[in-house]
């Protein structure tokens, strides 16, 4: 039998627990990951019994009222809390998701909090995407034409064309849905992942581009593109309601057909 | 004292933020060589400009004959003749070359049956002088920011800006009056960084959250107008607070005036559409500022919707179903994510909701700031662009759309005038320590706080009394109580509590000094708002409700010490920057 060896710090340990002071009756239980950076020490989870009773309806209210009144040293990113942002991606009742679109009425018993899986903690709930960013750039997001184009007019695209970015261009870059990938799991390096080849359809599905060709060259590679099996998990878990495997899709079809 | 060790940069040129503007900006001085480094505090599109829904105005005439020079008008009669019209001449008349450049540049703009761009009805926005309502706002549905922003960090990408993302601005680094560059802390490891530059553009966006209910994010803190107040400088018109119409009730979420471009309308308890009787003509499509007072005169009136008659209803269920689909999907997401609604077939509950700072950082259309000792003078080395600066084209109240337009127009003209001034690669003369040593006091001071206030308190009270006592409509009375309790806000960062003493990703530590910006600007806008005895724009005085061109065209000026603030005034620029236009000398405003 194979053994294996998790690292010294992968363990997770009950952290501590922050009782209600309030004497509501409407308590919820949230258990939080927390890890600091600065203390050599394994991560754990905190509870904390928040009272429902004077909170907003989404998750991330929760966890500012935490912030603001039993915590401020929580650590988590925010900004918009209107879902266009992106910043506040999360894994919540086990499934990534934006917090602040997220309703904490939806589950049932306590929440558990953590941060997108399967990525470098920086601090609690805040991971490093700095790979995922790295990757977005390696898909050359610009339009790319061949001649100068005349400054007096816009290049022309049919309602038709236009409508095929739908669907595509709306991605707020969240990464929801490759931190819920397996392949990304495993080959985060080397696969592209959901949210990078969606874009990267985006552009080589404008018809304004003429570099289409080059684009689908660059992304045809065995891991980088191949490294997808179907798994759905990315349209699954999109907060947006994108569908990334069918960018997928649609790419290894060109491919195949061109 | 401080032991912080620091990391040091050298640059051509330094923007300070990555929305719109700053990436603009960016884009246009990566591309011509020079070596620019951008920072900030979020990713570059996690930026405020993501959430901009309806559009960007230019007058392509895509949608029926446009002409910049009624832009132009409608802009000067749109800021109650604030703003100066050289800079707004400057943003209308640049205006489409801006936007065919962001088509250019991929932007996903919706289309029209010929395959331009599509444009779209906006308050405020006519043909022919105010004669009638004019299609100029360009839109990618109702995620044009979001389209736009995500578009300019592409760009800024393919020219290789240098990014520094998730570093904080603390201070700006002064030298005889010059800016000589930023000092950074990196969230990330905790590292304090100096970047050096010869010139240094603050991009840093609006200071919604002085305000409880806005449509900004949690992030839009002013960083840069604070940073501009410690350095000595004067912050312009901080007292023309913008209220969406149109906020989402009890939410705050925005929900975009191009519903009512769309034809969208707004009611009150009684069914009635009141915005006939206080803008006969433009109706549902007037200047944000009036379609706000008209809201809150209903609510105040006992017209108001709801269990607390306290907000009104947005009709647009009578619009086609395939038009809202493809020109509104947005918007609808939002009311059925954060009310559960389905505006198809309920209207939606909205107020009166902060959403923009027509005041800032005061500039020339150069984009250079500006500060006066008596006499108005450029601060060198030092710009501003987008809604951190005043330059000022919105003057006491800005038309729906003209904010993309103006992020696009003066990033691109604040890069134009950089590349005059600064040749690349000019070595950087010696500064002395003193600058950096006093930005590191304050930022261990406030790091080592072990007093008895907490951020989030503080912050709330100041929020609560911006909401209470600086609303729609103000009079002397509420201003005069709020200038008292935020001052008392004010000292209470004397006795401040950091709980986080780390370094890294100290979000603790970071809100702290967020709301030590904050402060500053809620008195300096609160101290404008108290000092300007007129109405005019998005300054509603109940006890002055007239404009008074004799006293007050004029732009206010208010400078910081640490302790209490100073005003004074400075002209309004009425002549324009070219014979193309003849001046709009000011008249009464009705829509």
């Amino acid at each position: 039998m194979v053994q294996f060896n998790l690292p010294k710090n992968s363990k997770i340990l009950k952290g501590s627990y922050f009782k209600d002071k309030t004497g509501s009756e409407n308590i919820k239980k949230i258990n939080i990951y927390r890890w600091d950076p600065d203390k050599k020490e394994n991560p754990k989870i905190d509870t904390f019994e928040v009272n429902l009773s004077k909170c907003g309806n989404k998750v991330l209210d929760i966890l500012n009222k935490i912030k603001n009144e039993i915590d401020p040293s929580l650590t988590y990113r925010r900004s918009c809390a209107h879902g266009v942002c992106g910043s506040c991606a999360m894994n919540v009742d086990g499934v990534n998701t934006l917090s602040c679109m997220k309703s904490h009425k939806e589950i049932n018993g306590d929440i558990n909090i953590y941060p997108l899986p399967h990525l470098k903690v920086v601090k609690d709930l805040v991971a490093d995407l700095s790979t995922l960013y790295r990757q977005y750039e390696s898909i050359q997001p610009w339009l790319k034409t061949k001649n100068e184009k005349s400054m007096k007019q816009e290049i022309n695209q049919s309602q038709e064309n236009r409508k095929k970015l739908d669907g595509f261009y709306e991605c707020i870059m969240c990464a929801c849905c490759s931190t819920s990938c397996p392949s990304y799991w495993w080959n985060g390096e080397k696969y592209l992942g959901p949210a990078v080849l969606l874009q990267a359809y985006r552009w080589i599905i404008d018809s304004r581009d003429e570099e289409r060709k080059e684009r689908l060259k660059t992304v045809a590679d065995k891991l980088k593109l191949y490294g997808c099996h179907t798994i759905m998990n990315c349209t699954n878990s999109c907060p947006k309601g994108l569908n990334p495997a069918k960018a997928i899709g649609s790419i290894k079809k060109m491919l195949a057909t061109s | 004292m401080n032991t912080y060790k620091i990391i040091d940069h050298e640059y051509d040129v330094l923007v300070v933020g990555a929305g719109g503007a700053g990436l603009r900006a960016a884009v246009g001085l990566s591309e011509s060589g020079l070596n620019t480094a951008c920072i900030s505090k979020v990713f570059p599109t996690r930026s405020h400009t993501s959430a901009a829904q309806g559009g960007i105005s230019a007058a392509l005439g895509n949608a029926g004959e446009d002409d910049w020079r009624w832009h132009m008008y409608d802009t000067v009669k749109g800021s109650d003749w604030l703003g100066d019209q050289d800079s707004i001449e400057y943003l209308c008349k640049e205006a489409p070359k801006a936007v065919i450049e962001l088509e250019h540049y991929g932007v996903p703009f919706s289309r029209t049956e010929d395959g331009k761009i599509y444009q779209r009805a906006f308050g405020g926005m006519t043909k022919d002088y105010g004669n009638s309502p004019v299609q100029r706002t360009c839109a990618a549905a109702d995620r044009t920011g979001h389209a736009i922003l995500h578009t300019l960090y592409g760009q800024a990408l393919k020219h290789n800006t240098k990014f520094f993302i998730e570093y904080f601005a603390l201070d700006l680094i002064m030298k005889d009056g010059e800016c000589k560059g930023v000092i950074a802390w990196n969230l990330n490891d905790g590292t304090i960084h100096r970047f050096r530059s010869h010139m240094t553009i603050i991009a840093t966006g609006g200071y919604g959250k002085v305000y409880y209910s806005a449509t900004a994010a949690h992030t839009c803190t002013g960083d840069g107008n604070a940073m501009c107040l410690r350095a000595g400088l004067p912050l312009q018109d901080m007292e023309f607070v913008q209220f969406h119409p149109t906020g989402l009730y009890g939410i705050g979420c925005l929900i975009s005036e191009a519903v009512r471009g769309e034809g969208g309308y707004l009611t009150n308890s009684k069914g009635e559409r009141f915005m006939e009787k206080y803008a006969p003509k433009a109706k549902d499509l007037a200047s944000r500022d009036v379609v706000s007072r008209s809201i809150a005169i209903e609510i105040n009136e006992g017209r108001g919707i709801g269990e607390n008659k306290d907000h009104a209803h947005l009709h647009i269920s009578h619009i086609d179903k395939k038009v809202i689909e493809s020109r509104l999907p947005g918007i609808s997401e939002s009311v059925e994510t954060f009310v559960g609604r389905d505006v198809t077939k309920e209207p939606i509950p909205v107020v009166p909701t902060v959403h923009y700072n027509m005041g800032g950082i005061p500039t020339n259309y150069k984009a250079e700031v500006l500060t006066s000792n008596g006499k108005q003078k450029i601060v060198p080395g030092l710009m501003a662009i987008g809604e951190a600066a005043c330059v000022s084209v919105h003057g006491a109240n800005r038309l729906g759309s003209n904010s993309l337009i103006d992020l696009v127009v003066f990033g691109r003209s604040a890069a134009k005038r950089a590349i005059e001034i600064v040749k690349p690669n000019t070595p950087h003369e010696k500064i002395s320590s003193n600058e950096t040593d006093k930005c590191l006091d304050r930022f261990d001071r406030i790091r080592n706080g072990n007093g008895t206030n907490k951020t989030s308190e503080l912050r709330l009270k100041m929020q609560k009394t911006m909401q209470s006592k600086c609303a729609v409509f103000r009079n002397e009375k509420t201003l005069k109580v709020g200038v008292d309790e935020i001052q008392k806000t004010f000292e209470g960062m004397e006795s401040i509590s950091v709980k986080d003493k780390s370094l890294i990703f100290n979000t603790d530590l970071m809100e702290t000094l967020e709301f030590d910006n904050l402060i500053r600007q809620a008195t300096t806008t609160i101290e404008s708002a108290y000092s300007r005895k007129e109405s005019r724009g998005a300054h509603a005085r109940e006890d002055f409700p007239k404009r008074d061109d004799v006293n007050f065209m004029k732009h206010t000026l208010s400078w910081h010490n640490g302790k209490k603030v100073k005003i004074d005034y400075r002209p309004v620029t009425l002549s324009t920057m070219s014979n193309d236009v003849q001046s709009f000398p000011p008249k009464e405003r009705i829509y």
